[in-house]
């Protein structure tokens, strides 16, 4: 992504801006991610930091969302919104299971307080940009059926059901430890 | 999906489209080329919903009332049909592996069915219609300057 790319997108509000994440930002990252799926993980994000954050930046996007006014004055607790608003990473990924290169979103949030502002649309629409400055042509992502909040968010983008099924099994089951014919 | 579901989506999404309009049911109805009885009924059951509400009188008809960012394709079709589809097992109790086998594929197909009617609202469906109206377009123009281009090259 080129400096112009990541350069602050002032949303409709003229509030939200998207940039490439920066360590600053990592400890708000982590907040939101615990806040939202109810599991603390420093340790991963911090390996996600240094991954996606610190090299191959022509194929791997961490990007943020930021509340500019928040971020300027400090979080202001009438509304509690503090100045990270969301995140989204990807990256280019290339023939696993045969599969042309393409661009892969693998964590995805929104501070909930501010939902319904179009964050998610910023973040989801600079990653679509990002993949495509790398000419990249299909985006793609994985969503648990029963979110219906992250379903229906993709869903609005135009995203739907690809060429691959996710398949698995429980290998602690009896059935796994059969003897094979 | 039974033809009542289908028809109710499109009469919803054709009134979501044009939020400070009355259509009749006669409009739709020649739209989507379905006799006006069965939309009658099916407009009929979207009114009992709160998705519609029908005004009377000259110039009267349907409007939307609903929240098109919060109903979903699964919330219409359940209006209309069990949207459990052949996930079921009769005589559980007798069932063989065989059958239990089968009812697990079904129950899997139905899974992504629901999990997929249900993550589409009536504002992504208008949403998508738009753009796909507009690649539509945009592939139509395309056309047509490239014929335009070997007309006059020819």
């Amino acid at each position: 992504m080129s400096d112009n790319d990541t350069a602050a997108k002032t949303s409709r509000a003229g509030r939200i801006s998207i940039r490439q994440v920066s360590d600053a930002d990592m400890a708000g990252v982590v907040t939101l991610d615990e806040r939202v799926t109810g599991v603390a993980k420093p340790d991963y994000w911090r390996d996600i930091f240094e991954r996606y954050a610190t090299r191959g930046l022509d194929h791997r996007f961490f990007l943020v969302a930021e509340d500019t006014k928040a971020a300027k004055e400090g979080a202001t607790t009438e509304t509690d919104v503090p100045p990270l608003l969301g995140y989204i990473v990807g990256e280019v990924r290339g023939w696993e299971f045969g599969s042309e290169p393409c661009g892969w979103i693998f964590a995805f949030s929104v501070e909930p307080n501010t939902r319904q502002r179009g964050v998610g649309e910023h973040l989801f629409q600079a990653m679509s940009g990002a993949f495509k400055s790398s000419g990249i042509k299909t985006m793609r992502t994985m969503v648990a059926r029963q979110n219906r909040l992250h379903m229906a968010f993709f869903r609005s983008e135009g995203m739907v059901a690809g060429p691959y099924i996710q398949l698995e099994m429980d290998i602690e089951e009896d059935l796994a430890a059969l003897p094979i014919d | 999906m039974q033809k009542s579901s289908r028809l109710a989506i499109y009469a919803l999404v054709e009134l979501a489209a044009n939020p400070d309009r009355q259509v009749s049911v006669s409009e739709i109805g020649e739209k989507y080329r379905v006799s006006a009885h069965h939309l009658a009924k099916v407009m009929h059951t979207l009114g009992r919903a709160g998705l519609v509400r029908s005004i009377r009188g000259v110039g009267g008809g349907y409007s939307f009332s609903g929240n098109a960012r919060r109903t979903t394709l699964l919330d219409v079709i359940e209006l209309f049909e069990d949207a459990t589809g052949d996930c079921k097992l009769a005589d559980a109790d007798m069932a063989q592996p065989a059958e239990w086998m089968l009812f697990d594929v079904m129950c899997e197909i139905d899974d992504i069915a629901r999990a997929t009617f249900g993550s589409i609202t009536i504002a992504t469906m208008l949403k998508q219609t738009a753009r796909r109206n507009r690649l539509t377009e945009r592939k139509a123009a395309e056309k047509a300057a490239e014929k335009a281009a070997e007309e006059a090259g020819a």
